[in-house]
């Protein structure tokens, strides 16, 4: 491991995102913050959503947010290094073992899922006109934002290193969109009682221990899964994919 | 510090199409494979044992075709192919037991650019040199340099996407400089460069080895490899068929001049005949009445061949004299034109 490659692939990475600040916090916070509006303000102002609903989504959007920049910001980028120029040997040739390239890339997205995912909170709060959240859990927080920062990088680097240019549109119909939609980021999974054979399949989606984590340390008043589950399975996803992605990442970056 | 290269019987068998020429692999490829005993469905070997050994400060061409194997060479040379078989060394270091001591040691300036276009020209080369631990202002001086040195420095701040092929090419070989490694490969440098620009490459790779540094450049250009290299190895379906500087090569082709005839048609006698010419060392007879004839000399046989030829009653069609070169001598031992 030779730390200055490595310092410097970050002040890279970090040099590329202030460059491209705008564009990738409009790609990735736009949606959520609208999603915040309307159900978070329009919804609950006019009285079609009760007024609790505000603390039960900021959750939600936060793991949403943290995920989609860390997925985004480690896999548009691999996906686009890895075509036909192989601009990923401009780095691959770099006095480094090429793990560790990999690894920079999962810290790098790690720091953005971080920002996006601080950004979120006073953002929502200020869209929905002022929520009540717990600061009784910080500590959990703080450790359940690097755990879901880690999840989505890695997530980004199994999936940039997996997927082909021409199946982008694919990885985000068939595998985000589910992802977000039944991710209990709108909603408790509580609220899935009523559909028990869901409510246990949504169990395989990383997503829903990351709101539901959220929840269990800014609205711990609402149901949430258990802390243990939710630590102990975020820990095993984030083992899971950041194996997948590392392989993955061998096996394309060498011929 | 000077480093040589040196190879011991490389192969390299592809069992995937390899990621080049446009073409992608799908999703989940890699499930893909062929498991256990099978057989894969794609396998193609790019290199065939190639043994080779370039001296320290020397500039060396690898001449060939496309798919002769010459860019698969560069590739495992510079660690980014594994190769199935067989070893390979810069300087002191095995490249694929020791690879990252063997980047410290190189400069890659790839076929395709493979310039990191997130960045600025002046970005991409002082970004090189802190991945390679340069100090802050010993990367920006040599960044200024090199810019200055390939025409760059009025779209230093800008972003690649407007460059043309050239400047990226320049850029490319900037880069591979940057670090100021001791041994620098360079993989058909010349592709799609105006002839300026191209003169500009071979002072700066003359320049860059009289400083004692080595150089291995492919190509498919044999005025390149003339002019260019002190050594060269000519290189086939993964296989090394000559080698050696290149007027030994030139003078190894059998009498150097080749006179490529094509004939209407070819009567039985007529090799006969021409092989008793005088000055011809041999004569070779190809398709469609195509007739190789090499000899010591070109335009002055010409009368001779003309009147055996009648004599046979043959009717020439064509006629073509090359002058001795690796064009020639490629030829004589492929069969075949490099352009082929």
């Amino acid at each position: 491991m030779n730390f200055t490659t490595f310092w410097a692939m970050l002040s890279r990475d970090a040099h590329v995102a202030r460059r491209n600040f705008v564009t990738l916090a409009s790609q990735t916070l736009l949606q959520p913050m609208m999603f915040v509006f309307v159900f978070g303000r329009v919804m609950t102002t006019s009285g079609l959503m009760a007024e609790q609903y505000k603390a039960l989504l900021l959750p939600g959007i936060i793991a949403l947010s943290m995920v989609f920049t860390g997925t985004w910001a480690v896999a548009m980028p691999l996906l686009a290094e890895f075509q036909f120029t192989r601009e990923i040997e401009d780095r691959l040739l770099a006095p480094m073992e090429m793990e560790w390239l990999a690894v920079e890339k999962v810290v790098a997205g790690m720091v953005q899922a971080l920002v996006s995912g601080l950004i979120v909170i006073p953002m929502s709060w200020v869209v929905m006109g002022g929520v009540t959240l717990s600061a009784d859990h910080l500590t959990l927080f703080f450790t359940l934002a690097v755990l879901v920062s880690l999840l989505a990088s890695s997530i980004g680097l199994a999936l940039g290193c997996s997927v082909g240019q021409q199946h982008i549109g694919l990885m985000f119909s068939m595998v985000l969109a589910p992802m977000i939609f039944f991710g209990c980021t709108y909603y408790p999974w509580q609220a899935l009682s009523a559909f028990p054979i869901l409510k246990r399949l949504v169990l395989v989606n990383p997503l829903v221990y990351a709101s539901e984590g959220f929840r269990s340390a800014l609205v711990p008043a609402f149901p949430h899964l258990s802390r243990a589950v939710i630590v102990v399975s975020l820990f095993a996803f984030d083992a899971l994919f950041l194996a997948v992605g590392l392989r993955q990442f061998k096996r394309k970056a060498l011929t | 510090m000077q480093a040589g290269i040196r190879t011991e019987q490389l192969r390299k068998v592809y069992t995937t199409p390899p990621p080049v020429g446009g073409q992608t692999r799908g999703a989940f490829s890699g499930a893909r494979r062929g498991k256990g005993g099978r057989k894969p469905a794609y396998e193609v070997a790019a290199l065939d044992g190639v043994s080779l050994e370039v001296r320290p400060a020397e500039i060396f061409g690898l001449l060939g075709p496309n798919g002769a194997g010459k860019s698969t060479t560069v590739g495992v040379l510079t660690t980014r192919i594994k190769p199935t078989a067989g070893r390979a060394w810069i300087g002191d270091f095995n490249v694929w037991e020791r690879r990252v001591d063997v980047k410290r040691l190189i400069g890659v300036v790839p076929q395709r650019p493979n310039l990191d276009f997130a960045l600025t020209a002046r970005e991409v080369l002082t970004f090189h040199g802190a991945y390679f631990g340069l100090s802050s202002a010993e990367r920006n001086a040599r960044a200024d340099a090199l810019l200055d040195q390939f025409k760059l420095t009025d779209r230093a701040n800008q972003l690649l996407h407007g460059f043309s092929g050239g400047m990226m090419q320049r850029l490319s070989i900037a880069r591979a400089m940057m670090h100021d490694p001791d041994v620098l490969f360079l993989d058909e440098p010349s592709a799609g460069l105006d002839p300026q620009t191209r003169l500009l490459l071979s002072d700066m790779v003359r320049e860059y080895n009289s400083r004692g540094k080595t150089i291995l450049l492919t190509t498919h250009n044999m005025e390149e490899a003339d002019t260019l290299c002190h050594r060269v190895a000519i290189i086939d379906h993964g296989k090394v068929i000559a080698l050696g500087t290149p007027q030994e090569l030139k003078r190894s082709i059998p009498g150097g001049f080749l006179v490529r005839v094509q004939f209407m048609s070819a009567p039985d006698g007529l090799v006969d005949a021409l092989r008793a010419l005088e000055g011809v060392t041999e004569v070779r007879v190809g398709q469609d009445g195509q007739v190789d004839v090499y000899a010591d000399h070109g335009g002055s046989l010409i009368p001779a061949l003309v009147s055996a030829a009648s004599a046979s009653n043959a009717t020439i069609r064509d006629m073509h004299i090359s002058e001795p070169s690796l064009e020639n001598l490629f030829l004589h031992h492929t069969g075949r034109s490099l352009r082929d």
